[in-house]
């Protein structure tokens, strides 16, 4: 994979980007896998029956579906052992079709007990530019 | 509006293993193809020690219970009326297939805005590993949405 190597994770500066992460347009059929691998059975995600009950159009998006393709982004880039704090913000519901775009800037250069650090600006955005995940997460750098 | 008095609250403890068909089936859901997340041998290859979870998954084994959010219920929450606000992991060691994780989860505080018509609840769970070992931290931020006048 097109991991960065040590150097370049060194080298990455404030500004820098990491490559951008576009995923398959949300599927029903991604929210029942989903559903099953991260053990989150709650029908507002699959039952579009139980959904309507509730009030809702349609089901939609786990928040947490949205944060795993933030993270795939991560590991296609950095080695996982870097990964030192991961966080979100769930801004807006990811809706059946959407198709999100995860990105991550370098916003800060910094040390914690002498070893440095890398803070990096997180976002996952629909096609139409709406934030749907903001977050930050603090990469050591080797 | 929720008790403040849950404020400090621990959980009880539950544990689970890491099963190996479990991440296969996240990668599949979460569209990854790298074949570090699916084949223990390309995973030992690239130098993990087993086939490792990816940085969500410590959130997802909690779930790993006969009611998930049978903490909300305990707490006079709806479920059908909360959404997760925010999510933060401190990661302090790997986690690999045939892990056995404990959950250890508290309420760290309980606070309102806008008079009530939202309510937060902040969860922390420290997650160790067989050895004791203190694998990952979580902070999960519960929104909950009040109907108008159910904050009087």
């Amino acid at each position: 994979m097109s991991k960065l190597a040590p150097t370049a994770l060194r080298a990455l500066n404030v500004g820098d980007e990491l490559r951008p992460l576009t995923t398959a347009p949300i599927s029903r059929l991604t929210l029942a896998l989903y559903a099953g691998a991260s053990g989150d059975h709650n029908p507002m995600h699959v039952d579009i029956d139980f959904a309507r009950r509730a009030g809702a159009p349609d089901v939609f998006a786990h928040g947490m579906l949205g944060m795993a393709f933030l993270a795939r982004m991560l590991t296609a880039a950095l080695p996982m052992s870097a990964l030192r704090q991961f966080g979100v913000r769930f801004a807006a519901v990811t809706q059946v079709g959407d198709v999100l775009t995860c990105r991550a800037k370098v916003v800060e250069r910094l040390e914690a007990d002498g070893r440095p650090l890398l803070r990096l600006e997180l976002a996952a955005t629909d096609a139409g530019g709406e934030l749907k995940l903001a977050g930050d997460a603090l990469v050591a750098v080797p | 509006m929720i008790d403040k008095k849950w404020i400090g609250h621990e959980f009880a403890p539950h544990s689970t293993v890491v099963e190996a068909g479990r991440l296969r089936l996240f990668a599949k859901a979460t569209g990854e193809t790298d074949p570090v997340f699916s084949d223990e041998a390309a995973a030992r290859a690239a130098g993990h020690a087993g086939l490792p979870a990816p940085p969500t998954m410590a959130f997802c084994l909690d779930m790993d219970v006969p009611d998930p959010f049978a903490y909300l219920a305990e707490m006079g929450v709806p479920v059908q009326r909360v959404l997760h606000g925010e999510q933060r992991f401190t990661y302090h060691a790997p986690i690999h297939a045939g892990d056995t994780l404990t959950y250890r989860s508290r309420i760290a505080d309980v606070y309102d805005k806008k008079g009530g018509a939202l309510e937060f609840i902040v969860k922390d769970t420290r997650v160790e590993n067989q050895h004791g070992r203190p694998v990952t931290e979580l902070r999960s931020v519960i929104v909950v949405r009040n109907p108008a006048g159910a904050a009087q």
